[in-house]
């Protein structure tokens, strides 16, 4: 059973627009994706009629606008399935909840010798906080090898656990390439020597269904607006009694209990790491695109993926000059490729003439791009909202791309 | 040898027959990459880079006759495009010609919404970086 996509298109404005005369195509959705019409109104509604600073105020509008609030965060309990709303910290994104683990946990639990593992697949954000904290604290980061198809070789990683593993952080599904990561064998082997293990679920949970309980992470860190949802703001989850050994992130109002000159005491989870006013529009809105997500179900959005990609790698591998990255059994709909001879920003660059809006480079995954051997790709990444025939506008451009420089 | 201001004017009709149609513009800047010198392959370095552009370019500059020579390379055919139309308009000239030129093409052919914000600033290094060696040149001459 196929979804309605033209359906599924209407409720996205900003898809229906020309780019250089032509319609536009827009395939850079593992960067950022569009947001549906409920989730704009949502913010509009909430600037018109319920704006309001939450948690303290005794009047009704700032009860409204918490209750919007709270209700953001019982849905996103839902949505991954963790065990009660506190488990679930807003922030600005993927990013800093990855910091966040590192300038907690990390400052805290981890001391010099011990080991932090990740793997070549990392986004530059969970490559980074980690080479600070082993730096500060003379700890080694490690990290675990992949295939030429991209995919991690889980018998070295094996290799690399060892009770000096205080932490695992690794990506569930790769920005650059698209490769699933095993995760459920990576946190229970993880588990097994007493390390924590950090999901980077930035590209994942717009597309898989994510169950933290039965995955057992101890953190998943993703970014609401490769949800559907507005920018600036991500959600970091978080086991309860790993959240409690933790130390607060950064200090101001909201996370306090009390405070006195000599001494303050903090506030419970989820708000002792929300310290200061949060993104209150953009958390309220958001949960109109977990609506719409869960209206049209991860496993439907899922299965139009997979038919998109499926259907891609068909029409470009038969174009001469077409050299696909990344080839791992297990992918969401991300298609990273080359094209014979040609830089991948002249391909953008031409892709962009035909209305068509990709990614170009390292996608912040230069070690990754390294172990290719290559500058960069060219990134197709497919939405709920795509379908075959902008797949088959990018299959014509690429053909007459690669033909030209064939000449 | 024409003046920057007529070799500008050139530049300036040749992309008016391009029209609106983004597809032939690029393609005809990428071919425009292909006239430019071929580059010592000892100059690719580090030190020759033009920082501020998202990809590499390479520029080098030595003076023949009063007359300033560059040399340029970059590792996409858009960018070699692009530099080739500014070494069309001030290479092999005297470094106060360079220094003193308004390059109007630049507006003229739209360039900002044919390349786009963040290689129009690539684009702006690399006119820095051909002036900034003109005015060294000068500097030079008048020590």
């Amino acid at each position: 059973m196929g979804l309605d996509i033209e359906k599924i298109r209407g409720l996205f404005p900003v898809l229906h627009q020309e780019v250089h005369g032509k319609p536009l195509v827009y395939f850079d959705n593992a960067a950022t994706t569009q947001k549906p019409q409920a989730v704009l109104d949502a913010l509009t509604n909430y600037y018109e009629k319920d704006n309001s600073n939450i948690h303290r105020g005794a009047h009704a509008l700032a009860d409204r606008a918490t209750r919007y609030f709270e209700e953001t965060r019982e849905a996103i309990q839902q949505f991954i399935n963790a065990r009660e709303a506190a488990e679930v910290i807003f922030t600005k994104g993927t990013t800093e909840g990855i910091n966040l683990v590192a300038s907690t946990y990390g400052r805290k639990f981890v001391e010099k010798g011990d080991e932090i593992i990740i793997s070549t697949l990392e986004h530059h954000s969970n490559i980074v906080p980690w080479q600070m904290l082993c730096e500060e604290k003379g700890a080694i980061l490690k990290i675990i090898p992949i295939n030429e198809a991209g995919e991690i070789l889980f018998e070295e990683f094996e290799k690399l656990l060892s009770p000096k593993t205080k932490l695992v952080s690794i990506v569930h599904a790769s920005n650059a390439l698209g490769t699933i990561n095993p995760v459920k064998q990576v946190i229970d082997a993880a588990h097994a020597v007493g390390a924590k293990i950090l999901l980077d679920g930035a590209q994942s949970s717009s597309h898989l269904q994510i169950d933290v309980q039965a995955l057992d992470c101890d953190f998943f860190a993703f970014s609401a607006h490769k949800l559907y949802g507005p920018t600036g703001l991500g959600c970091l989850y978080g086991k309860r009694e790993v959240f409690e050994t933790m130390p607060p992130y950064q200090g101001g109002g909201e996370m306090i209990k009390e405070v006195t000159f000599e001494k303050t005491t903090y506030n419970e989870i989820p708000f002792k790491f929300e310290a200061g006013t949060p993104n209150i529009g953009d958390v309220i809105a958001f949960k109109a695109a977990i609506d719409f997500i869960n209206e049209i179900g991860k496993n439907a959005i899922k299965a139009h993926e997979d038919e998109l990609l499926t259907y891609a790698n068909e029409q470009l591998t038969q174009i001469k000059g077409f050299i696909p990255v990344g080839t791992a059994k297990d992918k969401v709909s991300v298609l990273s490729f080359n094209i014979n001879a040609m830089h991948p920003y002249d391909v953008g660059m031409m892709l962009d003439a035909n209305g068509i809006a990709v990614r170009t480079g390292h996608h912040c995954t230069q070690p990754l791009m390294k172990r290719f051997g290559l500058e960069g790709t060219v990134r197709a990444s497919f939405a709920v909202y795509n379908s075959k025939s902008e797949i088959d506008k990018l299959a014509e451009s690429v053909s007459r791309i690669a033909r030209i420089k064939n000449k | 040898m024409s003046s920057i201001q007529e070799i500008q004017d050139e530049i300036v009709s040749e992309f008016e027959i391009l029209g609106d149609d983004k597809e032939s513009t690029i393609y005809y800047i990428m071919e425009l990459g292909g006239s430019l010198e071929d580059f010592p392959e000892s100059e690719r370095i580090e030190e020759n880079t033009i920082k501020g552009c998202q990809s590499k370019v390479w520029l080098i500059a030595d003076k023949e006759d009063s007359k300033v020579h560059f040399q340029a390379d970059s590792n996409t055919d858009i960018t070699k495009g692009l530099i080739s139309l500014l070494l069309r308009v001030l290479n092999n000239r005297r470094p106060e010609e360079i220094i003193n030129a308004k390059l109007d093409f630049v507006e003229r052919i739209g360039m900002g919404s044919i390349i786009g914000s963040q290689r129009s600033n690539g684009f702006a290094s690399m006119i820095k970086q051909i002036k900034l060696y003109a005015l060294a040149f000068q500097t030079k001459q008048n020590a």
